[in-house]
């Protein structure tokens, strides 16, 4: 059985699953729930001043799959709206009841160092096991110099991470946005301002879909609306270039990251790790299944782990680390061919349609007697882009082969048909 | 096709057609919703390959998926104005569903295009008819017979803006959607309604109650107009040859069904009561058994002379036979029709058979099936009305048809059961009165240029 604890930035828990910040962490009583079906901890959602944030009537959207599952999720909810008193009380006897599990409060508040120093007391005072800071709220708050208009501002990042470092001994996480051109420049600046990690993404600003009779962007509030966060398992591949940026920039590398963007399974979880994070973080398939997921997420890692030997998690975090690298120094010799198993081709021509109108013209196909189609591959028209591999319904139908020539490694710095090459 | 339907149905009514609901129930909007998104949007699709009436079937799922059913039904429509029925009456386990590539996989499991057709046609709404008629040509076309073939035919040759004038032996339209198919597989008014529906367009005259030899002939229709259309589908029953087979109680099928689908009380039928036997292996043979069944007959015993592998009736429809406890017996032909003291029919006598280097023997041994009615389903034939003078070739039995449903005489072009291509299932009688439709438009207006 592998051991699924970790010991991220000081913090334990017993499982790398976390619930993000968000309505799933709102209070205490959720929060119990989510213990009790077997998350590892939880970052408790955003703590700002009083009196608290009020919100609108009408806050989420969404973004469906081909079959009507949710494949974004979009919300225009702002930090908590219970005043602090409540949520420190709350904070303090979750914390109690259960010592175990990871208790990370996040933290919203305008950049004032005495604000800060107040509200890092306080929180420090419930017993939590360390504070997230919450610079990539991207609706609402923003507009009050808050959330994501910190995470924007490389040197806000630095200093409000630095009173917190100052002021107070938890451990501090700093919460990136994704609304941002290179998310490797407020990393560094949560690094400079003394930051024990960073956590990523937050929500993306978002607009899920518009209301074709009421012209208007969903969520609407009162025949209006406002773009929103954007999260579910459609942000996931973004989120997870962001995590490898931050983990392979020599500025950055070794600074423990909390993985968060669409996951919603073991195997999300395991990519994100393999990325260098030490915890994950999950809410929208909380919310739209509930908590007992991370029953499923639990054994499916485990298992997984063993099949592969792994076991710890920091067995094989970071392990795709060095293999995301630039461009520039991909082999320019390797080579892929795509290969068409007849006898498990079903004959939908969706290969040869992508690839004839879209790509190489490398798929010919051949009419039989019984006016069934054949496709084959034109290997001298192949360039090994994937794309037949991707529209094929069928599992391992084609494949994508390796032909390399025996040639050596040579990437382009290195290849002649640059230009720009660097001179051996 | 959204029609209103404003026939006041009475409690009878309501009862019949409680008793023949649906026998594939319509797909909810979330069903096919999701049954869409199984389409692979194949190249060169199989599933139209297969149609005989050739709809772009992978366009119009494509169309229910993003909640587009006015263009997906006009998809449909485009190719086969009859989309509604053939979504109803279609053998789609040997057509589209059959071709359809997710049958090859490992989930071999066809997308439900029937369903999803069905879907469409049924949800769709327009304002009026979907088609607007080409500019009028002034040439005028007559065609005979109102069944599928006939509003196929019909419709293409308005929509290409000719005038059309059906003549129809019965009192309604429709043909064997009217008065053939099984009663659970068209139910309610649904055959009348697509009628409506198909003459919407306009510049389509139905004269009812006017039979070919009777009331019209060929040759006056054919000075009359500029071009005619045979649809005249099949008139007459093959024959078991036996003593007593014109007992009160020795039916045809069709007769039957076709008075089981015009009653509106199920007090006007006859209705054996404990046991009927049913002869035939064919559709129409598992419509009448399971249609017995539904109507309350006890036992019926449906009686073939080869075996199931040979039935024209596909394994689902079978199936369906199975489902409604229909008893199936296999390799037995018919020998006697048994009569009481009183003349009543009280049984069949049949002897078993095998094949014997490709033909059908008898073994010698005999048994009997107690039975108060028979219910004769072996095929039906066509019979060309003798008062004619103008007769087109027939060959096999059926009209005769060349090049793009040419009959042998100039002018003349036949399509549907009468013509004997095919299976003789409607959506062949739909393609069979379009591609007519479109050669006479090619031959009425490419005339016009010379």
């Amino acid at each position: 059985m592998a051991d699924l604890s970790i010991d991220f930035v000081g913090i334990k828990a017993p499982n790398p699953f976390w619930l993000a910040s968000a309505p799933p962490t709102d209070k205490a009583y959720n929060v119990e729930r989510a213990f009790e079906a077997g998350w590892g901890g939880v970052v408790w959602k955003t703590l700002g001043e009083d009196p608290a944030a009020v919100n609108v009537s009408s806050r989420y959207s969404a973004l469906y799959d081909h079959n009507g599952n949710v494949s974004g999720f979009n919300n225009i909810e702002l930090i908590t709206d219970r005043s602090l008193e409540i949520n420190l009380r709350e904070i303090e006897a979750v914390k109690k009841s259960w010592p175990d599990r990871a208790l990370v409060v996040s933290l919203m508040m305008p950049c004032e160092e005495q604000i800060w120093k107040t509200i890092l007391k306080q929180v420090e005072a419930t017993g939590a096991d360390g504070i997230e800071l919450n610079f990539g709220c991207p609706h609402g708050m923003p507009e009050r110099g808050m959330g994501a208009a910190v995470g924007q501002v490389p040197e806000y990042v630095e200093m409000v991470t630095r009173w917190c470092k100052e002021h107070s001994k938890m451990p501090v996480i700093v919460k990136l946005t994704p609304n941002i051109t290179d998310v490797r420049f407020p990393a560094r600046a949560a690094k400079s301002g003394g930051a024990d990690a960073v956590s990523l993404i937050n929500t993306i600003n978002s607009i899920t879909s518009i209301d074709l009779d009421a012209m208007a962007a969903r969520p609407i509030v009162d025949g209006k609306s406002t773009h929103g966060g954007y999260c579910g398992p459609a942000v996931k591949p973004i989120a997870l270039n962001m995590v490898g940026e931050i983990a392979r920039d020599p500025e950055t590398a070794g600074l423990p990251i909390s993985g968060i963007g669409g996951i919603g399974n073991w195997r999300d979880a395991a990519e994100f790790i393999s990325l260098g994070a030490g915890s994950v973080q999950v809410c929208t398939a909380a919310m739209i299944y509930g908590f007992n997921i991370v029953t499923e997420m639990k054994e499916g890692l485990s298992n997984w782990m063993d099949s592969k030997g792994y076991e710890t998690i920091e067995d094989f975090k970071g392990l795709a680390v060095p293999n995301t690298t630039d461009w520039k120094k991909l082999n320019m010799n390797y080579k892929v061919v795509a290969t068409i198993d007849e006898d498990k081709c079903i004959g939908c021509g969706r290969c040869y349609q992508a690839c004839e109108d879209t790509s190489h013209q490398a798929i010919e196909v051949t009419a039989n007697e019984d006016g069934t189609n054949s496709f084959g591959i034109i290997d001298d028209n192949c360039v090994g882009c994937n794309l037949c591999e991707i529209t094929c319904p069928v599992d391992d139908c084609i494949t994508m082969d390796e032909r390399s020539k025996g040639q050596p490694y040579m990437n382009w710095m290195q290849d002649e048909r640059n230009p720009h090459r660097e001179e051996a | 096709m959204n029609m209103d339907n404003s026939v006041n149905y009475s409690q009878q009514q309501l009862a019949l057609d409680q008793m023949f609901k649906d026998i594939n129930p319509a797909l909810s909007a979330r069903q096919a919703g999701i049954e869409s998104s199984r389409c692979y949007y194949c190249y060169d699709a199989p599933c139209i390959k297969a149609c005989p009436s050739k709809i772009n079937i992978p366009s119009f799922i494509a169309s229910i998926h993003a909640d587009d059913l006015t263009g997906a039904a006009k998809t449909i429509y485009k190719e086969n104005i009859m989309g509604g029925s053939c979504a109803r009456v279609c053998p789609t386990e040997i057509l589209c569903e059959q071709a359809c590539v997710r049958n090859h996989e490992a989930e071999k499991e066809p997308v439900k295009i029937g369903l999803l057709q069905r879907h469409a046609t049924d949800n769709a709404e327009f304002e009026g008819h979907p088609f607007e008629r080409a500019a009028l040509t002034g040439k005028r076309v007559a065609v005979v017979g109102a069944g599928p073939a006939g509003l196929s035919c019909a419709h293409r040759l308005s929509l290409l803006g000719h005038e059309v004038e059906v003549f129809e032996a019965q009192q309604k339209a429709g043909g064997l959607n009217e008065y053939g198919i099984a009663k659970y597989k068209l139910t309610e008014n649904f055959a009348q309604e697509e009628v409506d529906f198909i003459l919407s367009i306009g510049g389509i005259t139905v004269h009812y109650d006017r039979a070919l030899g009777k009331d019209i002939s060929l040759s006056a229709l054919k000075d009359e107009f500029d071009a005619v259309f045979l649809s005249i589908g099949l008139q007459d029953t093959a024959s078991l040859y036996l003593d007593h087979e014109d007992n009160d109680s020795v039916l045809n099928s069709v007769d039957f069904i076709k008075e089981l689908r015009q009653a509106t009380d199920i007090e006007q039928l006859d209705i054996p009561k404990d046991s009927a036997v049913v002869i035939g292996a064919g559709n129409t043979a598992i419509d009448i058994a399971c249609q017995l069944k539904r109507l309350g007959t006890e036992e019926v015993t449906l009686v073939y002379r080869r075996g199931e592998a040979q039935m024209s009736a596909t394994g689902h429809e079978q199936q369906i036979a199975k489902n409604h406890q229909v008893r199936i017996k296999t390799w037995s032909q018919p020998e006697k029709i048994n009569l009481d003291e009183q003349g009543k029919l009280s049984s069949m006598t049949f002897s078993k058979t095998y094949l014997d280097e490709g033909k059908l023997k008898s073994t010698g041994e005999q048994f009997e099936v107690p039975c108060s009615a028979v219910f004769k389903a072996v095929g039906q034939k066509m019979a060309y009305p003798q008062t004619e003078q103008l007769i087109p070739t027939i060959s096999n039995g059926k009209v005769a048809t060349f090049h793009n449903q040419l009959t042998s005489i100039e002018g003349v072009f036949a399509g549907g059961d009468c013509t004997g291509v095919g299976q003789d299932l409607t959506v062949e009688a739909v393609q069979q009165g379009k591609l007519a439709a479109l050669a006479i438009h090619q031959e009425l207006t490419s005339s016009e240029e010379k």
